[in-house]
């Protein structure tokens, strides 16, 4: 299987699909003649013509908007932010119009499209450009919210986002573009749903997605050393959430940490935690714990970027207290 | 044809009505548009009865004194074309051809409505006569209505998407970035203003240091057209002109048509912020009054034929609430629910 980044599997989804499909294309700034702010559209443009590589200018309302209104009509649009931070002024096509339009029109218009770019913290890009999505579009019914965390699930989930019938938030990880990995070619698609285990563990569940599954593997690589054996889990799409395998993971290890790089408050991990006390009390040998970023905006200053954000460390930290070894 | 209409600079003025002004018609053409309002007109008096009982629930926005800009405005259209309303939009759905039953019985809630009671007074869809709703946030409805251009365009379809909003809309940024869009990509789209003078409670002139709204078309080297919307024939010919030049050309035109509506701004709106004069005085304008007036006097029209005209329209209004009344229930959301 050949090795390829993350952007290059995105770039080889999106080409594919454009493709097999002509009413796929893809629509944002700098996607086209810029060859896209990440690269992820390179090539495209010369390959699809402006007619379905679209440039556009800076007005998230409004070409969110035109992707709708192209869904509804037979098009499925790629819309890609530059970064989904960018998506806050788009937020009302997404959230009022995308992810309502079908039932509000009593299934007669289906949505089938991707908001797609990068999320979460880059590096030291400061508070406007560094903080996570998945809270704010996971607590929309009508929305699918998909982050992968390796080239292979970018490319599959990406393949699934777009043949999807129903408006999908996909959002990819600024820092991990570059990480390589071996990437099925052609027909790969990775379905939603399904959470993937990472690592096999038996003492500790660890609940990781995107960037953040790397770290974790590394607090378990760490783990290993004073002999606790972990086992991760990467739920891969968060809206649908596979939690029936994070609770059977749970039972199988008495102990949950959850890893996320948003906020605490309102925090996806919040929900996967209630999920799992209902599901699985009495397997519980520790309350569910999570570790998240603080709860500010992000600093500037590298040193204080790390403070913020989940550490190894810090999983190492949150794994000793559920085993009561703090 | 009026100079102003095709050009993107003139200063566009109103026009005053004065007979010269009225565009020629005939009874084939102006009648079934005058029984198109007066369906409109009086299915919203029926609207605003059933809700003042409670049969309909939430906001009810009614557009009565309206009537001649939808109408005719989806007269100049094609059935293929597509049209995109607010939440002001039972007349738009109507002169589309979705029936007085389907729209009545989506305010009751019904399980017959347009979207199944599902959608309400606001959210009105019909896939089947390219009707793309029905929405309730101010200018968000604007760059879908572009979305669906840019489709036609896409395919290289002679079909154009005509998108309604009101004079509250010119200041929001949906408004702003779907006619930055339309304009830089030449897409058939036209957007059509519907100037009541008022953003619920708020007059034009405290919301925008430039009433003429299609002053905004000049930002974007956008064909523009402004006129007065009480003449059902006037809308139509003047909407009809920017309808082809989207279909053949692309380009996109900025409408303002100057209406008002007789009623407050919901039903829980009893308008006080202006004067029983300046209602009484826009209601001279009636297009109704005037579709009939055109009729009776310009075209020898039988008053008979009009008061029979009249006598079908009550009973299809009254067909359509009894309908709505017999109707069961909206049963389940269950079936349009994403599958995960
Ligand atoms: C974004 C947004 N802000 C506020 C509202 C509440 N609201 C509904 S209609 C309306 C007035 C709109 O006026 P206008 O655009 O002139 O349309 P009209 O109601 O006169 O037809 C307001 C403020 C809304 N629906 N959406
Ligand atoms: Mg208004």
């Amino acid at each position: 299987m050949p090795i390829i980044s993350y952007r290059e599997a995105l770039n080889a989804a999106l080409r594919e699909e454009m493709q097999r499909d002509e009413t796929v294309f893809l629509m944002g700034e700098e996607v086209g003649h810029y060859q896209g702010a990440y690269k992820v559209s390179q090539g495209l443009l010369e390959e699809f013509s402006e007619r379905r590589v679209v440039d556009t200018p800076i007005a998230e309302l409004g070409f969110s908007g035109v992707g709708v209104g192209a869904a509804m009509v037979g098009l499925r649009p790629v819309i890609e932010f530059m970064s989904f931070n960018f998506s806050l002024v788009a937020i009302d096509q997404i959230i009022n119009h995308a992810a309502k339009m079908y039932q509000m029109s009593a299934g007669q218009f289906h949505i089938p499209m991707v908001f797609r770019g990068p999320s979460g913290p880059a590096v030291q890009v400061g508070a406007q450009h560094s903080q996570s999505f998945e809270s704010y579009y996971c607590y929309v019914p009508g929305l699918k919210v998909v982050c992968p965390s390796t080239p292979a699930d970018a490319k599959g989930l990406l393949k699934t986002a777009i043949r999807d019938d129903n408006p999908v938030v996909f959002m990819e990880s600024e820092l991990l573009y570059n990480s390589t990995g071996e990437v099925p070619e052609g027909e790969h698609l990775v379905p939603f749903g399904k959470a993937e285990i990472k690592r096999a563990g038996k003492e500790v569940t660890l609940i990781a997605w995107s960037k953040m599954v790397e770290v974790v593997l590394e607090a378990a690589t760490e783990l290993e050393a004073l002999g606790i054996d972990a086992e991760v889990l990467d739920p891969r799409s968060l809206r649908p959430l596979d939690i029936d395998s994070m609770v059977e993971s749970v039972k199988k290890t008495g102990r949950c940490v959850i890893v996320e790089v948003g906020w605490s408050m309102c925090g996806l991990g919040a929900e996967i935690a209630f999920q799992l006390q209902r599901e699985c009390l009495d397997y519980l040998d520790a309350p569910v714990e999570r570790v998240t970023s603080d709860d500010v905006p992000m600093p500037y200053a590298k040193n204080l970027e790390q403070e913020v954000m989940p550490q190894v460390k810090d999983i190492v930290a949150a794994v000793k207290h559920v085993l009561y070894l703090d | 044809m009026l100079a102003g209409a095709m050009s993107s600079r003139a200063d566009i003025r109103i026009e005053p009505d004065t007979p010269e002004n009225l565009e020629a018609t005939t009874e084939e053409e102006l009648l079934p548009l005058y029984k198109t309002m007066l369906s409109i007109r009086r299915l919203e008096e029926a609207s605003a009865k059933a809700y003042s009982v409670g049969k309909i629930g939430g906001f009810l926005h009614l557009a009565i004194g309206q009537e001649a800009v939808c109408t005719g405005a989806v007269a100049a259209l094609r059935p293929e074309d597509y049209i995109t309303s607010t939440y002001r939009e039972h007349g738009h759905i109507y002169a589309r051809g979705v029936s007085a039953r389907a729209i009545l019985a989506e305010m009751w809630g019904k399980k017959t409505g347009v979207v199944k009671g599902l959608g309400g007074s606001m959210h009105m869809f019909s896939k089947e006569h390219n009707f793309l709703g029905g929405h309730g946030i101010v200018g968000g409805h604007v760059p879908i209505a572009v979305g669906a251009a840019f489709k036609a365009k896409y395919h290289g379809e002679k079909r154009v998407s005509a998108v309604f909003f009101g004079d509250g809309s010119a200041t929001i940024g949906g408004f702003a970035e779907g006619l930055a869009l339309a304009a830089l990509w030449k897409l058939p789209v036209v957007f059509i203003c519907e100037n009541n003078q008022y953003s619920m409670g708020t007059p034009l002139y405290r919301t925008t240091a430039a009433p003429d709204i299609t002053q905004r078309a000049l930002a974007h080297d956008m064909d523009r057209d402004r006129f007065d919307g009480d003449d059902v024939i006037k809308v139509k010919r003047r909407i009809a002109l920017a309808v082809e030049r989207a279909r053949e050309t692309n380009r996109p035109t900025l409408i303002e048509v100057r209406t008002y509506r007789f009623r407050g701004h919901s039903m829980s709106d009893p308008g006080l912020y202006r004067t029983r004069e300046e209602v009484a005085e826009w209601k001279k304008g009636d297009p109704l009054v005037r579709a009939k007036r055109r009729l009776i006097e310009e075209l020898g029209v039988d008053e008979e034929k009009i008061k029979a005209i009249a006598a079908e329209v009550k009973d299809e209004i009254a067909d359509a609430v009894r309908f709505a009344d017999t109707s069961p229930a909206s049963d389940s959301y269950l079936p349009y629910v994403i599958k995960e």
